[in-house]
């Protein structure tokens, strides 16, 4: 430890801080720009000199280790000296054009300029002015408001873990760019539109759209991935016009994704459902609130009374909240046994009552930080859980062993200790292999299923991670959940967890996949028997299954069949098979509660007014068991209906309802299978109906038109590698796509992403594809 | 353009990697660069990009490097590459003058070329030969002494 005394208040620090630390712990505000806690340190702006006992001239506090004594001044007259000639240095270029300018109120430069800054300008000459850069649809550039600092720099170095923009040129010509016709593509991209400290990078769709200042902050919780981002919505005249991150180090530090950030333009959108509408003799008709629900409530009492509730079936997104989940199954049990399900991507159930609780991600998301071994299996990690992967890189960076299985080469952009990328169809040998090597390692005998398998040198290497001393953790993602044989691949995960000693663990579907598992919103038929079986009435709630089932073109032959379809959705979709649309709120426009992948339940309350005649599902759900004069549904606000829903938990779901163990639950044995195999993948901004909606996510790179991405090797073996156009034809359908080649694609596999129209008509999302060129 | 390094140059530039510790390779990107911009001419994105691509590093990383330094050229430059020196020393014993006298006689300003392609001026950093003052470096190789109205009429009259 390591005594300094800063403007005369004493402290002890421990070893390796900087004066800048030293000030933040005593609460004291050091000026500073290109200093940021989260990123390494530049000290190019200068902003942050004080004066340093002894030491001839000032010191930056960002970039000055604290020695032992040390005796600091942050507001002499040295010190202020100091800082206001910076202030001037930075302001000679700068083009206070504020009045102008989307920062303005919210721009470190302009506050540190009323301090630290002259009234006028000692300096008349001319200014330099620098070409605004084109970084994409997210990012808005006014190059000459940038002071250099770096900050957008580093994060894409160090928190992005590419560097997509860099300073070219040299002092006074010095610039802020991409590479040469690049744009800016990181799913985590927007962060440095916050982390600027000036108005040189605003977000795009944001722009000249409201001052700061007359928007109001509202806390809520993102509805995009498992996480539970916190954030902060900020409103004018009712209409959410910017989403940013609300710190929280334990769930997202201060990031968010570029998925939480932009997804809200779908709330304003054009396809916003605001009134309810049936569809009478093939006709949609708008109709009031009273009609539409007599007409559900009806259509559903009518279904249930010809073919029983058995007939019956909700299918609801894995964002609905806790409060709809819970009515939505009271509704179904009440019926007299109906089903509801949230996973529609899953094709495999067998763990279904096999697990010792609700699989979740087995510890704390701050833990993941401190793992000194980790295997995620399965996973398109970085588009999947941008922050997961965000936390985990960090963790690479100081010495925690990621490895990968999966059937996607794609880089991770960290430094992994082993990657096994194989067809789907072989996970389970490459697991089956990890669980021999482990045993090899422990020196026991390895379980039957795994006695016989191969174990690879990459095998051997993660399996000896997973074994060494300190945390460490197997995390199964979304390619797991959604294989055909996820029951299969978890017992061998489990027995690999149990030989390792090493946690098991889920990454988790959606905002409340957890949530929705707890309040018994994953019961009667699951939604492929629902699909498969004689579905005579079904109720999607926030649900698209056109795009989100594991089988879309199946999905939607059954619901075309049944007797009544009625859609839940703040959109207008399900046009062609549902007859009765009720706009519901979406996560923005109503209260609940979202129970993220670490069993954390975080209520939210809406941020705006319902828009139109929206109304909350949770409420419509409410009318709608009254109707039908079910029981249980009384409840006076969604807090009451929260509280039902987890009995009383507030904070943390308790630890005994999760639970990632399973018992007698068979091992999978690799399937052999002739032809090209799919590889599925829901795109970062093709995953939720919000995101779907967004234009300006959809004008990324990750929103491209789906394609038939094959490797090299394999295109060339399939006569396909002069193909420009292909016909890819599956069991169920075929479509048209262009033929990529992409070499993170494994051998004897196409990957065609799930989550388009265009690809829908293929059905599975595994299994073989016959690609053709045209 | 097209441009992909040559075998000669993948190898020289392998030789530099191999003077750095493993996993350090963008320690050898100037060396790249350089590299690059001889078998090239000069530096185009797409050079860049391939020392970037050899190196396994982001290519605004090289390109960072490739537009701070001015030896390296992002823009096509003549036959001749004629940098005067201009910092302070220079500037102090005749450097300025220097370069207005090259100026003149070739009838082009700083960064521009002959119309012949023949010549292209630029304004350099020091050269550590101050006391030589004025300097000029002739294709960041060859260096210039001394360099009066007479030894700036023989060298450019040398250089065809
Ligand atoms: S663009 Fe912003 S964050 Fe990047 S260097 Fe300039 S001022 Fe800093
Ligand atoms: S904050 Fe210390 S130099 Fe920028
Ligand atoms: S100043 Fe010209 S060579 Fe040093």
């Amino acid at each position: 430890m390591l005594e300094i005394e800063i403007d005369g208040q004493k402290l002890e620090v421990p070893d390796g801080s900087t004066v800048m630390d030293a000030a933040n712990r005593l609460g004291l505000h050091i000026p500073h720009f290109c200093y940021h806690k989260k990123l390494s340190i530049a000290a190019n702006c200068r902003m942050c000199l004080v004066q340093v006992e002894r030491a001839p001239k000032p010191l930056p506090a960002c970039a000055t280790p604290v020695t032992n004594g040390m005796k600091v001044q942050t507001h002499s007259e040295q010190a202020v000296t100091a800082q206001k000639g910076v202030m001037e240095f930075l302001l000679i270029n700068h083009p206070l054009d504020c009045p102008i300018c989307d920062q303005g109120g919210e721009c470190q430069l302009q506050d540190l300029a009323v301090g630290y800054g002259a009234s006028s300008s000692r300096y008349q000459e001319e200014k330099r002015v620098v070409m605004n850069k084109n970084l994409g649809p997210l990012i808005s550039t006014d190059m000459t408001r940038c002071i250099h600092c770096t900050r957008c720099v580093r994060f894409g170095q160090e928190i992005a873990g590419v560097m997509e923009l860099g300073m070219a040129n040299r002092g006074e010509h010095s610039e802020i760019m991409t590479f040469v016709g690049h744009t800016v593509d990181s799913e985590l991209s927007g962060n440095m539109i916050d982390l600027c400290p000036v108005g040189a990078l605003t977000s795009k769709p944001f722009r000249y759209s409201a001052r700061t200042w007359e928007l109001s902050r509202r806390k809520t919780v993102s509805p995009h991935d498992s996480l539970g981002s916190n954030l902060i919505v900020q409103v004018k005249h009712d209409e959410v016009k910017r989403v940013l991150p609300l710190e929280n180090e334990d769930v997202n530090e201060c990031w968010i994704s570029d998925r939480d950030r932009f997804s809200y333009e779908a709330l304003n959108g054009e396809e916003r459902l605001t009134k309810p509408m049936i569809k009478q003799n093939g006709q949609w008709l708008e109709v009031d609130w009273q009609t539409a629900l007599e007409y559900a409530a009806s259509s559903l009492r009518r279904v249930t009374d010809e073919h029983g509730a058995g007939k019956v079936g909700m299918l609801a997104a894995p964002y609905a909240t806790v409060e709809e989940l819970y009515l939505g199954a009271q509704l179904m049990r009440g019926l007299g046994g109906g089903s509801i399900d949230t996973r529609l991507r899953q094709s495999d159930f067998g763990l279904d009552g096999k697990l010792s609780g609700t699989p979740w991600l087995g510890m704390k998301i701050a833990d993941v930080s401190k793992l000194n071994a980790a295997l995620v299996v399965g996973s398109f990690l970085r588009k999947d859980h941008p922050l997961l992967a965000q936390r985990l890189r960090q963790a690479a960076r100081r010495g925690t062993r990621v490895s990968a299985l999966g059937v996607s080469g794609e880089d991770w952009l960290m430094t992994t200790h082993a990657r096994v990328t194989v067809a789907p169809s072989q996970l389970a040998a490459e697991l089956a292999g990890l669980v021999k090597a482990a045993a090899d390692i422990r020196g026991v005998a390895a379980p039957a299923a795994a006695a016989s398998a191969s174990v690879s040198d990459a095998a051997r290497r993660i399996a000896q991670s997973l074994i060494d001393d300190g945390a460490r953790a197997i995390f199964l993602g979304a390619v797991v959940q959604q294989h055909a044989q996820a029951a299969g691949l978890h017992a061998l995960a489990q027995e690999l967890a149990r030989l390792t000693g090493a946690t098991l663990g889920y990454l988790g579907e959606g905002a409340n996949s957890v949530g929705a598992a707890v309040v018994g919103a994953q019961t009667g038929l699951n939604p492929q028997q629902m699909f498969a079986g004689d579905l005579r009435a079904c109720v999607l709630l926030h649900a698209e299954p056109e795009l989100d089932a594991a089988n879309p073109a199946a999905a939607v032959e059954a619901l075309k069949r049944a007797d009544t379809v009625i859609v839940m959705s703040p959109f207008k979709t399900g046009l062609d098979y549902a007859d009765c649309l009720l706009p519901v709120s979406p996560f923005t426009e109503t209260s609940g509660t979202f129970v993220s992948i670490e069993g954390r339940i975080q209520s939210f309350h809406a941020v705006v007014r319902p828009k139109g005649e929206t109304r909350p599902a949770w409420k419509v759900l409410r009318v709608l068991g009254s109707m039908l004069e079910l029981g249980g549904f009384r409840f006076d606000s969604s807090e009451q209906v929260r509280d039902e829903a987890l009995s009383g938990a507030t904070g943390w779901l308790p630890e005994y309802k999760l639970g990632n163990t399973a018992s007698d639950v068979a091992c999978a044995t690799p399937a052999a299978v002739e032809g090209l195999q799919r590889v599925a993948d829901f795109p970062i901004y093709r995953n939720d109906a919000l995101a779907r909606r967004a234009p300006a996510l959809a004008a990324t790179r990750d929103s491209a038109v789906p394609s038939a991405r094959i490797s090299t090797g394999t295109a060339q073996a399939a006569g396909l590698a002069t193909a420009k156009r292909v016909r890819v034809r599956s069991a169920a359908g075929a479509c048209e796509l262009d033929l990529t080649l992409d070499d993170t694609v494994p051998a004897s596999c196409v990957r065609v992403s799930a989550g388009w129209p265009q690809t829908a008509p293929l059905g599975a999302l595994s299994g073989t594809l016959n690609v053709e060129a045209v | 353009m097209t441009f992909s390094l040559n075998e000669a140059s993948r190898a020289a530039i392998d030789r530099e990697v191999a003077k750095y510790p493993e996993g350090q390779a963008i320690s050898a990107v100037m060396a790249g660069l350089r590299i690059a911009q001889e078998q090239n001419g000069w530096l185009t994105p797409e050079a860049i990009e391939a020392v970037a691509t050899h190196l396994n590093i982001p290519p605004m990383a090289a390109m960072e490097v490739a537009t701070f330094y001015n030896m390296y050229d992002v823009k096509p430059v003549g036959r001749w590459k004629i940098t005067v020196c201009t910092n302070l020393p220079c500037a102090l014993s005749g450097g300025e003058q220097a370069a207005e006298y090259v100026k003149e006689k070739l009838g082009i300003g700083f960064n521009e070329t002959t119309a012949d392609g023949r010549f292209t001026l630029k304004e350099g950093e020091c050269m550590g030969v101050c006391g030589d003052a004025p300097a000029i470096i002739v294709n960041n190789t060859r260096l210039c002494s001394w360099m009066s109205r007479e030894k700036i009429d023989a060298l450019l009259d040398e250089l065809k």
